[in-house]
């Protein structure tokens, strides 16, 4: 092949690098390069989030001292992931280019479901949990049905299901309102108070970069064998390096306070565990291929109903989930669960932690970002005293640059050929 | 659909066949009673003006649209192609003129899209290194297959849509313009392409308007006009027989031209 493969002259030339107009970016400037090359495009990822963190934390650490101090932080983890779970969902039907504007209600619906199976008529917590999330996916079933047979635009139908599933929510509490849960049950010591042990979270803080180390390895191996260009070592070393340090200082900060709540623990198992089957699963790639272009996907023998209704039924089991989170972390089942702002959080969250409201573009991760960012807000402006009308505008303002930033991104990709 | 229509009269040779083929959009009248072979080992070319109904008549072969009525029959037997994978699962792999790539994803990905390697995790590798093998048959110049498709030019976006039909060992395929934004050597490959695959006992459809390209490959030309067939040629038909099949008349613009071409021009005595 060609001689420029340059430094890989001794090895026979690689598949991959055939081609001279390749840039060689394989070192660690070379990543670097890449990434700058990215960006500039528009392919922004996480970046503008990371940015956004950084300058929501120096401010309001700035205005008060307490907001970065572990303790806040713990609690400021329990908030994330309640909602969080919720956003997942989100990023979900986002991916495939819809949107679902009910999860707010499902959620409080579900932790409704929940009091009133569990503390009314005595079922056992367990089966409750099970009939809450059973209830989030059929009602998911229910939009994939009015989406794919009847072609109602999943923005109204969910809005529909904004305002009924509120109403049943309220219902099915009826005249007594809300429902404590036992104050001393698993279920709420999980959402209150359930910390891991000190070794534990820092056992469990290794385990991302170790679980990269290895893919990418073993990645880099089968691609060396099968003729392909690889990642240096020592990149790789870096990165699995970089990941594990920034965790192991996270666990080391959270143990000066409580330490890592289990249910954050919870969240994050859920975004790796939806990350993998968004990148790596056929799943995935055909959620992917119906946000892009949804006929192409149908073309090539993708069955895009079943796609579509697998984002729906995942969306608001996820918004149930979500909801029994937020009823375990307030100990009580009522009528405002669900319904003050945790619809446009959630959205929010998916949004600005990078996914796209146009399809095709996103990943879990954007939901953990998201929602750290949207609490951080919440938190720092409750600790300044600030009004909730204040907090409201303030995500708002949030959310319109989000979108701002992803609508520019998109055109820009458009103009460098990244659509 | 009506399955009414006589599908005795086929071939019993062919691969697939098409009776009586009519497709309606509301008023118009896209294909109406149109026959077709296509036999094993043979590549007929489908020829026809603008709006002929040539990528209807392909849509259809590939599932993707429903035939107002008339039968298809393949391998003899008569089946229903009611959605692209029913039509995928029997080994009819389709270039579309729009060639319908996923922008998003990555080159790789469109390749193997719906048919990816271990579903639960996906290979990477491997379908990476099939990529570059189908690529380099059709002498494709991509420079990375890790860029989405989206930062492909046109010819090499119609590339990757031919080494998708190329994936997965099909039985027929349908190539509609597949050469039409593609360069001197692309074409080349491309066409040495579907010989090898004819060669392999495939049965192909290329539609083209280039008549070079046609008479280059083809076994059988098959006109469609306005909706209709209008005739079946050898590719060694004469221009003047194929032109009129496919404009319709004697007189038209292209014997006219060539008319005018051929005399002295009167009015510019100076240009030759
Ligand atoms: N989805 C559609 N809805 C309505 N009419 C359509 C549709 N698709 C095709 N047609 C009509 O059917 C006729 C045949 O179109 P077709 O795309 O099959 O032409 P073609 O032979 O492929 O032409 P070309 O050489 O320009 O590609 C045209 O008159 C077109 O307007
Ligand atoms: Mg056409």
């Amino acid at each position: 092949m060609s001689p420029d493969s340059g430094h890989h002259a001794d090895s026979p030339a690689l598949l991959d690098r055939g081609d001279t107009r390749l840039k060689d970016r394989s070192g660690i400037a070379g990543a670097l390069k890449a990434f700058a090359d990215r960006v500039q495009s528009g392919d922004l990822g996480s970046l503008p989030v990371v940015i956004g963190l950084a300058i929501i934390w120096t401010v309001f650490q700035t205005l008060n001292p307490v907001f970065l101090s572990p303790r806040n932080l713990v609690n400021l983890l329990f908030d994330c992931s309640t909602v969080g779970v919720i956003s997942l969902g989100i990023v979900c039907v986002l991916m495939v280019g819809e949107i679902d504007l009910s999860v707010g209600s499902v959620s409080g619906l579900s932790s409704a479901i929940l009091g009133v199976l569990w503390v009314r008529l005595g079922w056992p917590p367990e089966l409750a949990i099970l009939a809450a999330l059973a209830a989030g996916c059929l009602i998911g079933c229910l939009y994939a049905l009015l989406f794919n047979r009847l072609g109602m635009p999943s923005f109204v139908s969910t809005l529909a299901g904004l305002l009924g599933f509120l109403g049943l929510q309220l219902y099915i509490l009826g005249p007594k309102g809300s429902i404590n849960l036992p104050y001393e049950s698993p279920l709420v010591t999980f959402g209150q108070l359930l910390v891991m042990p000190a070794p534990v979270s820092y056992a469990l803080a290794a385990v991302p970069g170790a679980l990269t180390l290895v893919r990418r390895l073993r990645t880099a191996r089968r691609r060396r064998a099968s003729g392909l260009s690889s990642r240096a070592l020592g990149g790789l070393l870096l990165e699995a390096g970089l990941i594990t340090v920034v965790l192991e200082g996270m666990a080391y900060y959270l143990n000066f306070a409580r330490g890592v709540p289990w249910m954050f623990g919870l969240f994050v198992g859920l975004v790796m565990a939806m990350n993998y089957a968004l990148r790596s699963t056929q799943w995935g790639r055909s959620m992917t291929a119906v946000g892009g272009n949804r006929e192409a996907a149908r073309r090539a023998g993708i069955d895009v109903r079943l796609i579509y209704a697998s984002a729906f039924a995942l969306c608001s089991t996820l918004a149930a989930a979500g909801g029994l989170l937020s009823a375990a972390r307030l100990a009580s089942s009522n009528l405002q669960a669900g319904t003050v702002d945790v619809n446009l959080n959630a959205i929010a969250a998916a949004v600005i932690g990078g996914t796209s409201l146009f399809g095709g573009r996103g990943s879990a991760y954007s939901a953990l970002l998201g929602i750290i960012v949207i609490q951080s807000i919440a938190s720092g402006l409750t600790l300044l005293d600030l009004s909730s009308s204040l907090r409201y505008m303030i995500t708002g303002g949030v959310l319109a640059i989000a979108v701002v930033v992803d609508s520019l991104a998109r055109r820009s990709r458009v103009s460098h050929g990244r659509a | 659909m009506t399955q009414l229509a006589d599908l005795s009269a086929s071939d019993p040779r062919s691969l697939v066949s098409l009776r009586t083929i009519s497709k309606n959009f509301g008023a118009v009248s896209a294909l109406t009673e149109v026959d077709l072979d296509i036999f094993p080992g043979e590549i007929v070319a489908l020829v026809g003006d603008n709006g002929a109904g040539k990528s209807t008549l392909v849509k259809i072969l590939a599932g993707v649209l429903q035939p107002s009525s008339g039968a298809i029959a393949f391998d003899g037997a008569p089946v229903t192609l009611s959605n692209p994978s029913a039509a995928l699962r029997l080994g009819i792999a389709t270039v579309f003129q729009d060639l319908a790539l996923c922008e998003n994803l990555d080159v790789v990905a469109n390749i193997f899209l719906g048919r990816e390697l271990s579903p639960l995790q996906l290979d990477e590798v491997a379908m990476e290194v099939r990529a570059w093998t189908l690529l380099g048959e059709l002498s494709a110049r991509i420079p990375s297959v890790r860029e989405p498709v989206a930062a492909l030019s046109g010819g090499q976006r119609q590339t990757v849509a031919i080494a998708r039909s190329l994936l997965m060992n099909p039985r027929v395929i349908l190539l509609d313009e597949p050469t039409a934004a593609l360069g001197v050597a692309q074409t080349a490959e491309v066409l040495n392409m579907i010989e090898r695959v004819r060669d392999r006992g495939l049965g192909v459809v290329i539609i083209s308007h280039n008549m070079e390209v046609v008479r280059a490959v083809a076994d059988r030309i098959v006109v469609l006009r306005l909706g209709r067939n209008n005739g079946v040629f050898p590719p060694d038909a004469s221009n003047h027989d194929l032109v009129s099949a496919i404009t319709g008349a004697d007189d038209n613009a292209v014997s006219r031209r060539a008319r005018s071409v051929a005399q002295p021009r009167s009015l510019n005595p100076g240009r030759h």
